[in-house]
């Protein structure tokens, strides 16, 4: 797997630039580890100053430096997305895996439960929610939700793998060496589907991060918590784009667009290697 | 449309009376391998050279695992890593395309040569039915373009077609895994000839199927092959389906071709020491006496033996066999043999 | 000892419903009956048409599906009710299979040996690592190879002789009673087919396992088997002493299918035979 990282940064243009762009933004966002002020502090700093010296992106109406601003929102957003994807994986994992292999009862039950999730629209249900929690709605309330609203596509994709992994001979091996329904799952079909969930996980990353930024600069979610979005919501706010405060909204901006631009790259470059047979191919085991 | 070749000279001396369809020069393929970063080269093809005529059927047999299955990838240009063609040319000659080189095609032309002049019945048909959709599709996907009918005669075609193969419409509507394994090969084997192509490729295409409807389905083969003059090249382990289908037959061991010759010769006179091992051990019904596999394993093709490869499990074997490769020469006219202990050129 | 028999099939049949939608039905086995003795291990041999229910029999009788009617007793003891995952390992170490694809028997991401392992342990009973082993390389040297040559290999590494006897190794550790063979050498070569099927003659007279073969290659059928099903549309059509069988089949299909038994003494020429002279 590092091998082939490895190759597609050497011979991949579109992919190194992808590792680049998304590099940078997670350099800003571990960067916030080493900030002068408290992330929900105001007033720390003097107010509105344009970028240059003293302060590299400028400082906001609200008397925060912009780059420490940035900084923790983009960890907070980074984490949030990844804390989606990891948890809808999770879910689109066990449940694509398990209704391909056991099939019957099992599978009719969970794909009718995925087949709800697919056509729900997911922007209302999301503000309703808004609407319902009001002051309880939470960054960790908000990822769980997004995460059991991102997995169904994809669990989808992963149950067809595995349904035609199950009708191959070496799974019946598999069974009568007696190995448990867990371990066959995990040992001998998750290999097989893991190309495919590391590329739709980019997919879910940029999704989730898209969906909880949309909802943050329209003030749908938790606004204390730093966010990219919520940085939007704020500039806004204090109407900054009419008072000429432009770097308050750009710096957001320019980053969230590095992020998805990178993500999208990666993920384009390597969807060509994640059909498992060219997989096989590559550790040499293609017939 | 294809490409054609500028060279001039005819191949070397055909060893059929036909044009030639088909012929392969000093063939290298190679699967590269790395092992803890360690790079080892398979040599699965080493050095072949054969022609097919037009018209002809030729057989390959060999021990499992001798290369036959990575020589007609080659042939086929169906290869991916890890294995790459090394070595050697590929000679193709149809009718309406010309002389041409396989390997020095571009991709565009490779593509519509495929189905229409040129299939390709890979070992394991499982693997070119998709799983999750039903057999239809593949039909549409593959042989749709190159049949070039409206839909209602298309599918008129394709069901009378599979009729012949012993298999009822109802097949379109089934997803593979509903299919016996015979049913599944006799659908790969009528995708791959509904469009009637001027060279067909089979690799096991019959083992799946028991000895009737697999008479059934070679009588078609050879009835295509002879109603369009076409070629094919055929691998399996049966040798009696060889007997009833190939003109010719070619034997593999570890990578090379060490005997080649009319059909019947081969089967009833053999001459090199690996093919009278293998024809004495195909079994007989009325017949029980005691058979025995080859004794020994089968060389490695990452380190082959040197000189010849059977030496280690040859019964013959003299002192140069482990110093020199026996050269693939006349022992008889168009019968070609690899091997120091077999007499020369009685033409 | 009362002779229970090992295998007991009665009237089994299996009945496909293709699609949810649909109301076509396949019948792909019907009223199959036959039975193995306890204490005379036999290889017991299956043939017959492409389609004819063969797979699909021996499906149920290793308890991957469940027929639609009829039953199935396995020492007595039908396989409906082998429900608990006990009672499931129990039948599993008493009835194994071998596939015929040895490439596909294995997972291609995975090492061999591992198969040879999780048997050992769940049963065989194996404690720790080198017991595994142990039982492993025993199972191995049964069919003529040693761990040394497999351990650590993925199936690419092999030959397609040395899967299906490692496939062969891994259905002996558990010492089972029953092995259901479905087509194991139609992948191979004629030589390897000799050393399969005299391994199955070995393991019936030294190991007194008793063996259902499946095969569409009556020559072999006819060198180990001691009797014979010959099935045709999910129905057995000819059944008895293998030899005699194949020797003077009675049953029209039988005699159609020997019929179509292509011999090597009708080898083509190879030189232009009339058909060829087109151009
Ligand atoms: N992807 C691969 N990587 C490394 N070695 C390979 C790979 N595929 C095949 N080989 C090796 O190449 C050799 C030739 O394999 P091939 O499939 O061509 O044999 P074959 O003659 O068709 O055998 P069979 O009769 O069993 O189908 C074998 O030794 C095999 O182990
Ligand atoms: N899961 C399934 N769903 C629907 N039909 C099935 C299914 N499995 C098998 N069949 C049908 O049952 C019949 C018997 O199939 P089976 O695989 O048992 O045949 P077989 O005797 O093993 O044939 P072969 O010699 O070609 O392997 C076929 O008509 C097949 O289409
Ligand atoms: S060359 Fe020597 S080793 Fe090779 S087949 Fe002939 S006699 Fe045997
Ligand atoms: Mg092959
Ligand atoms: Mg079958």
């Amino acid at each position: 797997m590092f091998a082939v990282l490895g190759d597609l940064l050497r011979v991949n243009r579109e992919f190194a630039l992808g590792v680049l762009l998304t590099g940078i933004v997670v350099v800003v966002a571990l960067a916030s580890l080493f900030s002068p002020y408290p992330p929900l502090d105001v007033y720390v700093v003097p107010p509105d100053v344009p970028p240059g010296e003293g302060f590299l992106l400028g400082t906001t109406s609200r008397g925060q430096d912009v780059f420490w601003q940035l900084a923790e929102a983009t960890r907070n957003t980074l984490l949030f997305g990844i804390a989606v994807a990891a948890i809808s994986r999770v879910i689109a994992l066990t449940v694509g895996l398990l209704a391909g292999y056991l099939g019957g009862a099992v599978d009719r039950i969970l794909m009718s439960i995925n087949d709800t999730f697919i056509v729900v629209p997911l922007f209302p249900i999301l503000v309703l929610f808004y609407f319902v929690m009001r002051d309880r709605m939470s960054w960790a309330m908000l990822a769980l939700v997004m995460a059991c609203l991102g997995w169904a596509y994809d669990a989808r994709l992963i149950r067809s793998v595995a349904m035609s992994l199950k009708t191959r001979e070496f799974t019946r091996q598999a069974v009568f060496s007696g190995m448990s329904t867990w371990q066959i799952v995990t040992q001998e079909h998750l290999p097989y589907v893991l190309p495919i969930v590391f590329s739709t996980t980019l997919n879910n990353l940029n999704w989730s991060i898209g969906l909880e930024v949309t909802l943050s600069v329209l003030g749908f979610t938790d606004v204390n918590t730093p966010t990219i979005g919520g940085m939007v919501f704020w500039a806004n706010q204090h109407t900054a784009l009419v008072a000429g405060i432009w770097w308050w909204i750009a710096a957001p901006v320019v980053l969230i667009a590095t992020l998805f631009i990178g993500l999208f790259l990666i993920a384009a470059s390597v969807s060509e290697y994640i059909d498992p047979r060219s997989r096989l191919a590559r550790i040499g085991a293609a017939k | 449309m294809v490409v054609a070749r500028q060279d001039p000279a005819p191949p070397a001396a055909s060893t059929s009376d036909n044009p030639t369809a088909l012929s392969v020069r000093d063939l290298h393929a190679h699967y590269r391998v790395s092992h803890f970063g360690i790079r080892r080269d398979v040599r699965a093809v080493d050095g072949i050279s054969f022609e097919v005529g037009r018209n002809e059927i030729y057989g390959l047999a060999g021990e499992s695992s001798s290369g036959k299955s990575t020589l007609v990838k080659t042939i086929a240009r169906a290869i991916r890593p890890p294995l790459f063609h090394v070595g050697g040319e590929v000679v193709f000659e149809f009718p309406d395309t010309g002389r041409f080189s396989l390997y020095e095609l571009p991709e565009e032309d490779l593509a519509r040569l495929r189905w229409r002049h040129l299939s390709y019945i890979m070992q394991a048909s499982m693997s070119v039915l998709n799983p999750v959709r039903r057999v239809r599709h593949s039909f549409a996907d593959f042989a749709f373009r190159h049949i070039g009918k409206r839909a209602p005669e298309f599918w008129a075609l394709v069901a009378g077609h599979l009729e012949r193969l012993h298999l009822s419409a109802s097949v379109l509507d089934s997803y593979p895994h509903e299919l016996s394994g015979g049913m599944r090969q006799r659908v790969t084997i009528a995708l791959a000839t509904v469009c009637r192509p001027d060279f067909v490729i089979a690799d096991e295409p019959t083992t799946a199927l028991d000895v009737v409807v697999q008479k059934g389905v070679l009588e078609m083969i050879r009835e295509i092959q002879q109603q369009m003059g076409s070629s094919v090249l055929f691998v399996t382990h049966d040798m009696s389906v060889h007997a009833y289908l190939a003109d010719r037959l070619g034997i593999m061991y570890a990578g090379r071709l060490v005997e080649e010759g009319p059909t019947r010769e081969i089967l009833l006179a053999p001459q090199h020491p690996y093919t009278r091992h293998l024809v004495a051990s195909l079994p007989r019904i009325g017949d029980r006496s005691e058979r025995h596999g080859l004794e020994g394993r089968p060389p490695s093709l990452a380190a082959p033996p040197p000189g010849c490869r059977f030496h280690p499990r040859c019964p013959l074997a003299m002192p140069i066999c482990a110093q020199e490769v026996p050269p693939l020469e006349d022992a008889a006219p168009r019968h070609r043999v690899a091997c120091h202990a077999v007499k020369r050129g009685s033409a | 000892m009362s002779a229970m028999p090992l295998l007991e099939l009665r009237d089994v049949g299996r009945t496909f419903s293709a699609g949810i939608f649909s109301r076509r039905r396949v019948r792909a086995v019907a009223g199959v009956s036959f039975e193995l003795a306890g204490d005379r291990p036999e290889v017991f041999a299956v043939i017959g048409e492409s389609g004819s229910g063969k797979t699909t029999l021996a499906r149920m009788i290793l308890g991957a599906i469940a027929p639609t009617a009829g039953l199935i007793l396995f020492r007595g003891r039908d396989l409906r009710s082998l429900r608990s995952s006990h009672d499931r390992l129990d039948f599993m170490r008493a009835v194994q299979p071998i596939f015929q694809n040895p490439f596909e028997a294995f997972n291609p991401l995975k090492r061999v040996d591992r198969y040879l392992y999780a048997s050992a342990r769940r049963f065989a009973a194996a404690a720790g690592i080198a017991e595994a082993e142990r039982l492993a390389d025993t199972a191995l040297h049964q069919v003529g190879l040693t761990l040394a040559e497999v351990k650590g290999r993925f199936p690419h590494e092999l030959s397609g002789g040395q899967l299906q006897r490692s496939a062969i190794a891994r259905a002996l550790i558990s010492r089972p009673s029953l092995i259901v063979a479905d087509e194991p050498v139609s992948m191979i070569d004629a030589s390897l087919r000799m050393t399969v099927t005299n391994l199955f003659r070995s393991l019936r007279d030294q190991l007194g396992v008793s063996i259902v073969y499946i095969t569409h290659d009556l020559a072999t059928a006819y060198y180990v088997s001691d009797r014979i099903i010959i099935m045709r549309k999910g129905e057995v059509v000819e059944r008895g002493d293998a030899a005699e069988v194949l020797r003077a089949p009675r049953h029209p299909y039988s005699i159609l299918l020997k019929d179509s038994v292509l011999s090597i003494e009708g080898a083509n020429g190879g030189d232009a035979t009339p058909s060829h002279a087109t151009t």
